[in-house]
């Protein structure tokens, strides 16, 4: 697969703040990367820097194989970027807004007011279209930023903090239209984002930041892997067994650690390979399983293990 | 350069400021006050008024009159003292004032499109166009310099009119613009318009909000009380040939003005002030 955004080295400093601090990481066509980090973090500063609205201090960041510090305009004409807040010109309707950014996006005159349409329907506001932005709810108004990015129908999309400040209700109605779109329309998204249980259900891969670095990269896996090389495996029994069954797990080969007593095990293995062996062992000696539970990591483990690590 | 741009951003920027009253609200009194309520003053009073107060004033005319050049004092010759003082009141002694309009409408609209925009947080998303720097600039001045000249030459429009029509009983003509107001129309006007622009853009960048860069640049109304004061003193009288020189010095900073504008009106500026 065509990489879309690759980054070495990649430097940003304000006076003694550095902002950007030798990030180097590469996007792929069709992923969706995260960019997970406490706010200071550097993410917005990356987007920014990605989409050539301020110059690198370092290092090298191409964007389909341009170099945004040279190739802005270029770059951004291939990019949607929904910042932060949804900067939207509250005096002008739905309608003004999206006529105003596709018409600098360059869509021809011809078409722009039927693709206007095309997304208003699509993000569901056309009965509001002619109604002034600061009549919208925050959620609206989300989805209008969201449908403005999208306006040229960019083939790489960056989303920084798409949910911040909305409702429940809103951030799942967004979060399902984002999904839509890498599933869909197999668009490029880098998600900028402090919401983890957001960044778990829609990146593909993650870079974990802090003061500007990233910490580490990878796929939830990945990076559970790294961090917790070896698995646990909470075991719950109908009827506790005798403790010669379960001293005789410790001697199973790839079992590292067994503790618990009673009708729950909590054991080590080295990998889950190793579980259905445990399972078996467990069974052949008459114990009666009622749950075998692998434990799972979530990305909000990982984020905070590395966080902590880093303070 | 990409004029769809450059245009398309004005005409957004126009919209936007005719939404805010804060914006359009002294581009109404204003030139109500200037091309309407001040004539009839003028104009209106002295026709009411007996002529023996008249009189009395012209003691002070005359001196005024005195301090003039040679050739706007042909243009007192054989009026009457009602027509003198209206001659001289609405021909001369109000046109400096007019000059007010373009600098202030430049600047409350330029005020309210480079701060007014960060300051209600959407510039951001107009940085991540694919506009360049260049057309971001031409596109917001444009926004500002157009209704400043426009909304200038309507009130003088208007200005002429109520002139022409409450003085027609006396003059029985039509006899305004006089020819000094040529200059400061059509080569004076949208230099301050230009002016109160280019001033704008350069305090934009050290300001944050809309109030502070209005507060700011509106100091350059100084430069028009000067030449108020020029008038009304005798120092400087605005003939053809005087404004044509003030309007071509202005000019001249104006493009001394531009040039530092454009050099330092880059995105990565504007985003760091965000």
């Amino acid at each position: 697969m065509e990489t879309i955004i690759e980054v070495n080295g990649l430097e940003r400093v304000f006076g003694q703040n550095r902002a950007v601090d030798g990030m180097t990481f590469h996007v792929k066509q069709g992923e969706v990367f995260g960019l997970l980090g406490p706010n200071g973090a550097g993410k917005t500063t990356t987007v920014r820097l990605l989409n050539g609205i301020l110059p690198p201090s370092g290092g090298t960041a191409r964007v389909f194989g341009l170099d945004p510090s040279i190739d802005g305009q270029r770059v951004r004409r291939q990019t949607g970027v929904l910042t932060e807040s949804p900067a939207l010109y509250e005096r002008l309707s739905a309608r003004e807004n999206l006529e105003f950014f596709g018409a600098l996006a360059g869509i021809p005159v011809e078409k722009l007011s039927q693709r206007v349409l095309d997304i208003l329907m699509f993000f569901g506001l056309q009965d509001r279209l002619e109604d002034k932005v600061e009549t919208y709810s925050k959620g609206m108004k989300q989805r209008l930023a969201l449908a403005r990015a999208l306006i040229h129908e960019p083939p790489l999309l960056f989303l920084d903090e798409p949910t911040s400040g909305l409702d429940p209700e809103a951030a799942q109605q967004v979060n399902e239209l984002i999904a839509g779109l890498s599933q869909r329309n197999g668009q490029t998204i880098l998600l900028a984002t402090h919401n983890l249980p957001e960044a778990q259900r829609l990146c593909d891969r993650v870079a974990v930041m802090n003061k500007g670095r990233i910490l580490a990269m990878g796929s939830l896996k990945d990076l559970t892997r790294k961090l917790w090389p070896v698995t646990w495996v909470d075991i719950t029994f109908w009827e506790a067994p005798a403790e010669t069954v379960t001293g005789s797990l410790k001697s199973q080969r790839g079992v590292m650690q067994v503790t618990g007593q009673g009708d729950a095990l909590q054991v080590q293995v080295e990998n889950e390979e190793v579980i259905p062996q445990v399972v078996q062992h467990l069974t052949g000696q008459g114990a009666s399983i009622l749950r075998v539970n692998p434990r799972d990591y979530t990305l909000e483990d990982i984020y905070f293990s590395l966080q902590a690590g880093e303070k | 350069m990409n004029w769809r741009s450059i245009w398309t951003i004005a005409k957004k920027d126009l919209k936007e400021v005719s939404q805010n009253k804060m914006a359009w609200g002294p581009g109404i009194v204003v030139p109500l006050v200037f091309a309407v309520f001040m004539p009839l003053v003028f104009i209106i009073l002295p026709q009411m008024v007996p002529v023996e107060d008249v009189q009395r004033e012209l003691g002070d005319l005359d001196a005024m009159l005195r301090a003039m050049p040679p050739a706007l004092q042909a243009l007192f010759e054989g009026k009457s003292l009602e027509q003198m003082f209206v001659l001289y009141m609405a021909g001369f002694m109000l046109a400096p004032l007019f000059l007010i309009m373009p600098l202030m409408f430049s600047t409350v609209i330029g005020s309210d499109s480079f701060v007014g925009e960060r300051e209600r947080k959407t510039m951001e998303a107009l940085l991540y166009t694919p506009t360049s720097d260049m057309e971001l600039f031409l596109g917001k001045v444009l926004a500002a310099v157009i209704p400043a000249i426009g909304l200038s030459w309507i009130t003088y429009v208007v200005y002429i009119i109520v002139v022409n029509v409450t003085s027609y009983p006396l003059f029985g003509r039509i006899w305004f613009p006089l020819p000094t107001w040529w200059p400061l129309m059509l080569w004076m006007t949208p230099a301050l318009a230009v002016l109160g622009i280019s001033a704008t853009v350069l305090i934009s960048s050290r300001v944050r909000t809309f109030m502070e860069a209005y507060q700011m640049s509106a100091s350059l109304v100084v430069l028009v009380l000067a030449l108020v004061a020029g008038q009304v003193s005798g120092v400087l009288f605005l003939g053809i040939g005087t404004t044509l020189i003030i309007g071509t010095v202005i000019w001249l900073v104006d493009a001394a003005l531009i040039y530092i504008s454009v050099k330092n009106f880059k995105r990565s500026a504007l985003v760091a002030k965000l």
